[in-house]
């Protein structure tokens, strides 16, 4: 059996009184997909944190590759973070770079590769999310929402990293825009052979991009399985998000008027 | 409920910003001087620092000569000492006006820019991204400011010496009839190294303390552009107040030497 490339064992994190991670465990196999379905609050951006070291659980394990990252001095941190790319939610580009300096950043700074070679690749990466070299030179205050999560996604493959991670990739996008980011990110994927690990309450993002769906609930893995099973998971939890039901076992926490 | 539970909560709460602000200072002093350096980031903050507030500096020193020159001639004139007003603005600009008014338009223009930009990074998670992409933020984006605030402060006051001591001239001579010739024989024979010295040392700090406050606020900045605003209006505050402090500090540890 191949050892999985991201595992979290019994993770735990709280903020006060508020217990957002209770006891994950999570296991994604290499070139594997996952995606972490999970309503606002459940703590899908936590645990991509967790793994981010963005956050520091309370207890519990986070692997990859079979490391443990616990403990882990700053150097080795840095030397696992290179394995990373990260799609953040808001993109994150950095406003005082031009595009195609946010594209090469990891090259850069990470790789330490020198400018001109660095801004090559960033060139070709945009041209792989479909975007010409004339975007390269704009500010990303410029640029539609679509564009930055484009360039967001270029920035994330740039290193040709082992494990790609999105937060909430077609989040703040119409349809359309949204299942272009969905295509361009199955295939940057399945180009670099990478592993994926996706957090979304978007249905159809998560039916798309995942070989495996992981639904997260009050801090807890309620449900996983593979992606085509998802529709007869017999988890109401499940049934309910997926079919967006107000009517269920998962309750909102409103207030009286 | 516990009338000293207030003030217990209060004490905690100073107690652990100022363990939160001592380990970030540490952190922050210690990525000042290991490397890598980013040259290119520290030359821009330099030239952010240094060339973009003389003309800020430059005119505030410039009319609180004017000013000394003035309110001098009018209290030393009710005992016949008019003579002494080129001695007390060369000494007033150089040990106190000069630094302290330096210091407290750069954290008005460098610190609430600082704070306003890395609490703008933080809240749309273009910190979160640095780390990501194998990049320390400390590194990259705090040392490169805490050095050209370090740097920079100190020339600035010396080029707003020299101006708020010919604004001085300018009034003692053009207005009230001074000898030129007298008055900066009488401005250079007053002054001692250690005056010129003390004020380059309060400078520094200075220029410490405003990039540090600035630094400190924007980077724990929370809670959208409302935690961007408070991080602004505290980096202002704090350094303020500091500077003040300093002052006196410095001052008080000069005249014992």
């Amino acid at each position: 059996m191949t050892a999985p490339k991201i595992k979290l064992t019994d993770v735990h994190k709280r903020f006060g009184e508020k217990v957002v991670l209770d006891g994950i465990d999570l296991e994604v196999a290499p070139g594997e997909s996952l995606v972490i379905i999970g309503g606002s609050g459940s703590g899908k951006s936590v645990t991509l944190k967790c793994i981010l070291d963005l956050l520091t659980p309370d207890s519990g394990s986070i692997e990859i590759d079979g490391e443990s990252l616990t403990g882990m001095g700053r150097s080795d941190r840095e030397r696992i973070n290179r394995k990373f790319g990260m799609l953040f939610q808001g993109a994150a580009l950095f406003d005082s770079l031009p595009v195609w300096e946010n594209v090469a950043f990891g090259l850069i700074q990470g790789h330490r590769m020198n400018r001109s070679e660095a801004k090559e690749i960033a060139l070709e990466k945009l041209a792989a999310v479909g975007l010409g070299a004339e975007v390269g030179e704009l500010s990303p205050a410029e640029l539609s929402g679509g564009m930055q999560k484009r360039v967001g996604l270029a920035r994330a493959i740039a290193t040709e990293p082992e494990i790609i991670f999105f937060d909430e990739p077609t989040t703040g996008l119409d349809p359309i825009m949204g299942d272009v980011i969905n295509d361009l990110i199955v295939k940057c994927v399945k180009e670099l052979g990478a592993t994926a690990l996706s957090i979304t309450h978007d249905m159809a993002s998560a039916r798309k991009i995942s070989d495996h769906i992981a639904m997260l609930y009050k801090g807890k893995i309620i449900w996983i399985g593979q992606t085509a099973d998802i529709d007869n998971s017999g988890e109401p939890h499940v049934d309910q998000f997926i079919h967006g039901r107000a009517e269920g076992p998962i309750q909102m926490e409103l207030r009286q008027l | 409920m516990n009338p000293f539970q207030p003030v217990g909560k209060a004490l905690l709460g100073f107690l652990e910003a100022t363990g939160k602000l001592a380990l970030f200072t540490f952190i922050s002093v210690s990525h000042c001087v290991r490397p890598p350096f980013y040259y290119r980031l520290l030359g821009r903050q330099m030239i952010d620092i240094g060339y973009y507030s003389l003309p800020v500096v430059g005119m505030t020193t410039l009319f609180a000569g004017m000013a000394l020159g003035l309110q001098t001639y009018a209290g030393f004139s009710r005992f016949s000492a008019e003579g002494a007003i080129a001695k007390v603005v060369a000494l007033g600009i150089t040990r106190e006006l000069g630094p302290v008014l330096a210091g407290l338009m750069v954290a008005g223009r460098i610190g609430a820019a600082m704070a306003a930009e890395l609490g703008t990074m933080r809240v749309t998670e273009q910190i979160d991204a640095l780390d990501t992409l194998s990049t320390n933020p400390f590194k990259y984006l705090i040392a490169p400011r805490i050095i050209a605030g370090l740097t920079m402060l100190p020339l600035l006051v010396f080029v707003g010496d020299i101006i708020g001591i010919f604004g001085g001239y300018i009034v003692s001579v053009y207005k009230l009839g001074f000898n030129p010739g007298v008055y900066i024989s009488q401005t250079f024979k007053v002054l001692e190294f250690v005056d010129v010295f003390s004020g380059l040392v309060k400078a520094a700090t200075f220029g410490f303390i405003v990039t540090l406050m600035g630094c400190y606020n924007g980077y724990n900045s929370r809670g959208g552009a409302q935690g961007v605003g408070a991080a602004t209006t505290n980096a202002v505050v704090s350094a303020s107040i500091l500077i003040l402090i300093f002052n006196y500090i410095i001052t008080e540890l000069f005249l014992a030497a």
